[in-house]
């Protein structure tokens, strides 16, 4: 008997670690493809073997300067961006425990917001002497975890209950979406335009010194939460059977919110507020790998990639000449997903 | 089982509303006539304060003799009263709406622009603008009534679980998600057509300054009707609130008051955002208030509910031209920022209980 069942257990583990493998392999393929379609398309025309030739060898290229210069880094920046959100998403469904959580529902990304638009508004201003735009991306990391920590704050009552979170979160994301607007109604018309051009969450003009500003918050997000994913698949099983199998509840849950914070609030930093891409993400990767999260992380990352150079490339060549934000592809398809999320869950939340 | 024991924990809370409530018919009376009061007050406010104050004098001279080489008169006609007027008549809409939402669903968290409601009248109303030669005030009208309806529709079908509780968690994420959709694709149409932006970020933040009167004629018999309707179905409301059986019991289908009650909220909603686009909170709030004053008998609680959120329209309005001159506040924001410590407020004692 026991013998059977452990090698039932053996050939299932075998099995659900082949599924990784083979959707690693997939969505890496996958991503790998749309990036190199990314760098081909384009407002100039180049052709797919003049795009080789400039990465192999720039300095004969007439085109290096469009292709190391303006595309690459995009695309770079939007695989960073899509994975850091994802990542973020996995493990805020993780903790809270809720399915329809994420970034934007919590209102992690909207605090961010507020801040980045706060601090465009002080540059434009007389501070702007004191203040420089390569501190933008701090602002919106603070505005991050400010909010998280109101959001976490206010639903404490005797410990945290995920479904108030969620209320909570809603609730500040509305007072936070409202001070954004008023920032952009009572800023100057230009200003406003570029803030609203950046809140829906824009790669435009991506630079390589925008991917080594996120670069590291991944690096240093990413071993932490594969570290603590055994604590978070304790936890889903429930308060209780988790400290009994000896998690320290709280802090596992503050270092992975923390992580998930600083992984929102460095994308959205970088490029403004792409919604949805921290939800759709990964149920996606939960559909490929299901949802113990040291699995589920990886896939997710590759997924949210997928889902924003993806998004990005429409922007950029389906309504030539004009160059939209990627976050009206990534809405347009996630908040219908969202209400589809929703019909699905019933009876469950 | 899940819905009988909500409806009983919210007869005990309503019943602790009860004692702190006026009781007395000739005091809520008087009540009625003080709310009356606090809104003709807060118009009259509307109507003189602003960038140029006007003095009694004028105000008196313009409604007696109009005068159009005045400027106090002209400020007085074209853009102080129609402001007054329309930020009244969108208070008392949305307040009325979020009575009556909130009696349906049992929820004390479901309001108009939090159930999604304002947010599906305000993409349908931009859409009309911007893609389609829709331009006309009756066109805004039509296609918010239209907007509201489809919101009203998926909240319903979202919020509905397997067994047909409403959980106050659901209703509320459905509303959240319906909201997102809607404006979302709001916000795409805006980088899309750069050239609307004005247009369309007036519908997104709310306000209720720059609108001409014409624009209240065609809804005038919208609201009317809305009002008759609701007036009639007072004693139905009420019944709402002890159990569908008890509606059954007043000789009709509680699914029939309930669609006609859903009809009423979406007049009022939809007519709202065609005024003035995405005013969050009020329908929250206010309803919460006058119950505190007056009690659940919606024969009190409606008209009551009307006045104070005319009045609290009014004020909000007034303050967001008086705080930060020459800039402008969009009164949407003004709510918003008012209405989310109390939302977060119920929320908290809401789920506590759960």
């Amino acid at each position: 008997m026991t013998q059977s069942s452990t090698l039932t257990y053996e050939s299932g583990a075998n099995n659900e670690s082949n599924r990784l493998l083979h959707s690693l392999w997939l969505l890496s393929l996958l991503l790998a493809a749309s990036a190199g379609l990314s760098l081909c398309l384009g407002s100039f025309p180049t052709q797919p073997l003049q795009v080789l030739s400039a990465l192999t060898a720039p300095a004969h290229s007439d085109i290096a300067f469009i292709i190391w210069q303006l595309r690459l880094p995009r695309i770079v920046l939007a695989i960073l961006v899509g994975a850091a959100l994802a990542m973020s998403g996995a493990i805020l469904q993780s903790i809270v425990r809720n399915p329809l959580a994420s970034p934007d529902v919590v209102g992690i990304t909207s605090g961010a917001a507020l801040a980045a638009v706060l601090y465009l508004t002080l540059l434009s201003t007389s501070l702007s002497t004191l203040l420089s735009i390569h501190w933008l991306p701090a602002a919106a990391m603070l505005g991050a975890l400010v909010s998280a920590l109101l959001v976490a704050s206010l639903a404490w009552k005797n410990g945290i209950s995920p479904s108030r979170v969620v209320l909570v979160g809603i609730g500040l994301a509305a007072a936070m979406g409202a001070g954004t607007t008023l920032l952009i109604v009572i800023s100057e018309d230009s200003a406003a335009m570029t803030a609203y051009v950046w809140l829906t969450g824009s790669l435009y003009a991506a630079q390589w010194g925008d991917v080594m500003g996120l670069m590291p918050w991944l690096l240093a997000a990413t071993p932490v939460v594969l570290a603590f994913s055994r604590h978070a698949d304790a936890m889903a099983l429930g308060d209780q059977v988790a400290e009994g199998l000896g998690v320290p509840i709280l802090r596992s849950r503050m270092i992975l919110l923390g992580c998930s914070v600083a992984l929102a609030g460095a994308a959205v930093a970088f490029a403004g507020g792409l919604s949805f891409v921290g939800l759709i993400a990964p149920h996606l990767a939960a559909k490929l790998v299901g949802r113990n999260l040291a699995r589920l992380v990886p896939v997710s990352a590759l997924v949210g990639a997928l889902i924003v150079v993806n998004a990005d490339l429409l922007g950029r060549v389906a309504f030539l000449p004009k160059d939209l934000p990627a976050g009206i592809f990534v809405a347009g398809i996630g908040a219908p997903f969202f209400v589809y999320l929703l019909h699905r869950s019933r009876g469950r939340v | 089982m899940l819905t009988r024991h909500s409806f009983k924990s919210n007869a005990v809370k309503s019943n602790s509303i009860k004692s702190t409530s006026i009781k007395s018919t000739p005091a809520k009376s008087a009540g009625l006539l003080l709310a009356g009061l606090a809104a003709v007050g807060a118009f009259i406010a509307s109507v003189m304060l602003g960038s140029t104050d006007i003095a009694w004098s004028s105000l008196w001279a313009a409604l007696n003799h109009y005068d159009p080489s005045q400027v106090a008169h002209i400020i007085l006609f074209t853009e102080r009263l129609p402001r007054a007027v329309i930020a009244a008549l969108v208070g008392a809409s949305l307040a009325m709406a979020g009575v009556l939402m909130q009696t349906m669903t049992r929820n004390p968290l479901a309001s108009p622009g939090i159930l999604g409601l304002n947010a599906g009248a305000m993409f349908f109303v931009v859409v009309a603008v911007s893609l389609l030669p829709l331009h006309t005030p009756a066109h805004y009208v039509w296609a918010a009534l239209l907007g509201a309806f489809v919101a009203a529709v998926l909240v319903v079908l979202l919020s509905r679980s397997r067994h047909g509780e409403l959980s106050p968690l659901r209703v509320v994420l459905a509303g959240v998600a319906v909201t997102a959709m809607f404006v979302s694709f709001s916000q795409g149409l805006l980088v899309i057509d750069q050239q609307n932006f004005e247009s369309v970020l007036y519908w997104l933040a709310g306000s209720v300054s720059g609108r001409e009167l014409s624009l209240v004629v065609p809804l005038l018999p919208l609201f009317g009707g809305a009002l008759l309707l609701s007036a009639l179905l007072v004693r139905h409301a009420n019944a709402l609130l002890l159990g569908d059986e008890i509606v059954t019991g007043l000789g009709m289908q509680a699914t029939t008051i309930k669609l006609l009650l859903g009809l009423v909220v979406i007049v009022l909603a939809g007519g709202a955002v065609a005024l003035a686009g995405m005013i969050g909170f009020v329908g929250l709030i206010v309803p919460h208030m006058a119950r505190g004053i007056f009690g659940i008998d919606h024969r009190w609680l409606l008209p009551a509910s009307a006045l104070l959120g005319a009045c609290l329209l009014l004020l909000a309005d007034v303050a967001s031209r008086l705080l930060m001159p020459p800039q402008e506040i969009p009164v949407g924001v003004m709510t918003a920022l008012i209405g989310t410590p109390f939302f977060i407020y119920l929320a908290r004692r809401k789920m506590a209980s759960q």
